[in-house]
C-alpha cells in the first residue's frame, strides 16, 4: 500500500476538523501520515491531537522556524520530507497559507500542483470546481509528487478516533527559508461565530441592509452562523472586508447559505453558489439571486429576520 | 528603488466562463486587468512617491511584468495610464495553457535579469484563484516572501521592507531584507483612476514585447492535466414565498423541515 502524506492543520493546540478531511481523502489513496510542523517541545501536545480515523502514522518535526520563517520554513521541512519519504501524494488544506506552503513545494520539488480540490478520487484524481463554481473539472498531477489543496468542509470526515504512531523527525531549515521574519503574530479576533470559511451555516448581507447588519447577525446568532457580507456592503463599509463571500472576497461551501438583501450579481454568486441548501430573503422578486434559492421569501428582510430569529430561539428553548 | 509590479490580464469578473479544451476560453469575454492587480500597482506608485517620485531619469521606477498574449497589452496600458513607468510582456504561443508553476517561472527570469529591488503583486487572478504565484516567484528567486499585506513600508536607505500580513489565520509583522516578493490583499489602499493625462502618456509608455527565447527560459506542458470539465446543472428552481406577515416564520418551517434547527 501507498504512503501519502497530509499537513495537520491546527486552530490554536487543537487539530481541526480539516485534518480529518485531508486524512479521509488521502486513506482513499494509501496509509495515511500526517506531518506536525511545531515549536520545540510543542510536537507532543499537538501530535496527541491528530487521532482522527484514517490517519496511521504522525511525523512531527519541531522548530522555532516555523513562527518566525512562516511560509517558506513550512514549505522547506516539506520538501525535505518528500525527499526523504517519496510519498504518493502531499495534501495541504486551501486556505491562505496552506496554498502557499503547497506552491513553494511545488516548485521546490519540481512537482505539479493543484489547488482548491472539493474532492480527491484513490487514483489521486481531483475535482474542482471553477468559475465560481459553474463547472466541474476533473485533473489530476502529471509530474512529481502531486500536491493538492483541499477546501476545508468539501469532504464528509471521518471523525472516529485511531491512535496513530508518532514518529519525530528531526531537520534543519535551509538559510534560504529564512530571508522573512516574523517579529509578532495575533491570533485572529474571534467573535462568538465560527470561521466564515468553516461554518456549516453562513448568514449573510448586502445592500438591502442599508448598512444596518444587526437583523442579520441576529438571525446568524440564532443558527450559531457565520456573517458574511456582499461585495456592495463591505465596499461601502458597512461590514469588514475579511467577511466579504465573491469573486475577490472568500468562497464558501456551507451546509446552509442565507443571502439576505443580496441581489446576486455573478461577483457574489462566485463565492457561494455551491452551498448546499440556499434560503433568500430580498424585497425585489426579480433579484437574479432568487434562481439559486432552495426557498426565499420575498420581503423586507427587517421585517423577515426578526420573526425568523423568533421561531428559530422559541423552537430551540 | 526599482519596483517589479506583476499583472495578468483576465475575463472580466463578471462575465460568464467556460471552459474549451480543457482551458479557459479567453477568446469569447472581455478581457481587463485584473482587479486585485491595481492594488499592487498603486501600491507601488504610492511607494516611489514617498520616496522621491518616480520622473523619468530618477533612481525610482515602477515596471509592470506580465506573461499573457499579445492582447494583454490593454490590461498593460491601464496600468502605464495609473502612472507605471514602463512595462515588460512575455508573449508566446508555446504559452497558452501554462499553469502558475510556469508562468513563476517565466516572471522570476525576467525579474531577476531586470536589476529589481522589490516585487509587488496582487493575492490572486480573479481567473484561476489560485494564490500562488507570490510564493512560488519568491521561492524561486531566493528572495524573501512578505505576502497578504495589508500595510506595507519601506526603508530605502536600510534596504528592508516591513508588511502586515493579515489572513484568516490572524495578523502578523514580517520584516526582511530587499529584494523581496510582497503580495497585497484587496484594500489596501483605494486604486486611483487614470487621469486623462495619465492615459494620453501611457500611449507613449513602452511596452517591451518578449518571447520565451529572449527571455531564455523553455516552455514546459503544464504539470496537471485536465482529464473533463463539465458546466454544473442549474439549480432546480425552489419554492418562493411572499411576506405577508409571515415569511420569517415560513423561513423557519422550512428550515426545521431541513434538519437545520
Amino acid at each position: 500500500m501507498s504512503q501519502i502524506f497530509i499537513l495537520a492543520d491546527f486552530a490554536g493546540d487543537k487539530s481541526t476538523k480539516t485534518t480529518a478531511e485531508l486524512a479521509t481523502a488521502a486513506a482513499r489513496n494509501g496509509s495515511v501520515t500526517a506531518i506536525v510542523l511545531a515549536a520545540p517541545g510543542a510536537g507532543a501536545i499537538l501530535a496527541a491531537t491528530v487521532k482522527h480515523g484514517p490517519i496511521a502514522n504522525v511525523l512531527v518535526v519541531e522548530s522555532a522556524d516555523f513562527a518566525t520563517h512562516g511560509v517558506a520554513a513550512a514549505a522547506d521541512a516539506i520538501s525535505q520530507i518528500i525527499a526523504q519519504k517519496s510519498p504518493s501524494a502531499i495534501l495541504i488544506a486551501s486556505h491562505a497559507y496552506g496554498k502557499e506552503v503547497a506552491g513553494r513545494v511545488a516548485v521546490a520539488t519540481d512537482s505539479g500542483i493543484i489547488t482548491d480540490a472539493v474532492d480527491v478520487a484513490a487514483d489521486l484524481t481531483a475535482t474542482q470546481l471553477v468559475f465560481g463554481g459553474s463547472t466541474t473539472v476533473h485533473s489530476k498531477v502529471s509530474n512529481g509528487v502531486p500536491i493538492i489543496t483541499v477546501r476545508p468542509n468539501s469532504i464528509e470526515a471521518d471523525l472516529s478516533d485511531s491512535s496513530p504512531a508518532v514518529e519525530n523527525l528531526s531537520l534543519t531549515i535551509s538559510d534560504a527559508a529564512k530571508l522573512a521574519t516574523t517579529t509578532s503574530s495575533t491570533p485572529p479576533v474571534k467573535g462568538g461565530r465560527p470561521e466564515l470559511t468553516e461554518a456549516q451555516v453562513v448568514v449573510s448581507g448586502g445592500r438591502g441592509t442599508n448598512g444596518d447588519f444587526s437583523a442579520v447577525e441576529g438571525f446568524a446568532d440564532s443558527l450559531g452562523a457565520a456573517v458574511g457580507a456582499s461585495r456592495a456592503a463591505t465596499d461601502a463599509g458597512w461590514y469588514p472586508h475579511s467577511h466579504q463571500v465573491g469573486q475577490t472576497g472568500k468562497t464558501v461551501s456551507p451546509q446552509l447559505y442565507v443571502a439576505c438583501g443580496i441581489s446576486g450579481a455573478i461577483q457574489h454568486r462566485a463565492g457561494m453558489q455551491t452551498s448546499k441548501t440556499i434560503a433568500v430573503v430580498n424585497k425585489d422578486p426579480e433579484a437574479p439571486i432568487f434562481d439559486l434559492a432552495d426557498f426565499g421569501v420575498v420581503g423586507d428582510l427587517f421585517a423577515v429576520l426578526p420573526q425568523a430569529t423568533q421561531g428559530v430561539t422559541a423552537q430551540k428553548s | 528603488m526599482k519596483i517589479a509590479v506583476c499583472v495578468k490580464q483576465v475575463p472580466d469578473s463578471w462575465a460568464e466562463k467556460k471552459m474549451v479544451n480543457g482551458v479557459l476560453d479567453r477568446e469569447g469575454v472581455d478581457a481587463v486587468l485584473n482587479d486585485l492587480d491595481e492594488y499592487a500597482v498603486e501600491e507601488a506608485l504610492r511607494i516611489v512617491e514617498a520616496h522621491g517620485g518616480n520622473e523619468e531619469g530618477g533612481a525610482n521606477s515602477v515596471t509592470i511584468v506580465s506573461m499573457g498574449p499579445e492582447r494583454a497589452t490593454e490590461a498593460i496600458r491601464k496600468a502605464l495610464s495609473m502612472g507605471a513607468n514602463d512595462a515588460i510582456l512575455v508573449s508566446d504561443v508555446a504559452l497558452a495553457g501554462s499553469d502558475a508553476l510556469a508562468t513563476s517561472k517565466v516572471l522570476a527570469e525576467v525579474i531577476k535579469n531586470g536589476g529589481f529591488d522589490l516585487v509587488i503583486c496582487g493575492t490572486e487572478s480573479t481567473d484561476a484563484r489560485m494564490s500562488v504565484v507570490p510564493a512560488m516567484l519568491a521561492q524561486r528567486l531566493g528572495w524573501a516572501q512578505l505576502t497578504f499585506a495589508s500595510i506595507v513600508s519601506v526603508d530605502p536607505a536600510a534596504n528592508t521592507v516591513s508588511i502586515t500580513r493579515t489572513t484568516e489565520a490572524g495578523v502578523d509583522a514580517i520584516n526582511a531584507k530587499l529584494p523581496a516578493v510582497v503580495s497585497v490583499v484587496e484594500k489596501i489602499n483605494e486604486p486611483r483612476y487614470p487621469s486623462f493625462k495619465g492615459i494620453m502618456a501611457a500611449k507613449k509608455k513602452t511596452i517591451d514585447s518578449r518571447d520565451l527565447a529572449s527571455v531564455g527560459v523553455s516552455a514546459e506542458s503544464a504539470w496537471s492535466l485536465v482529464a473533463d470539465s463539465a458546466p454544473r446543472p442549474p439549480r432546480a428552481a425552489g419554492v418562493k414565498v411572499t411576506d405577508e406577515g409571515n415569511g420569517g416564520n415560513d423561513l423557519v418551517k422550512f428550515l426545521t423541515e431541513k434538519k437545520f434547527i
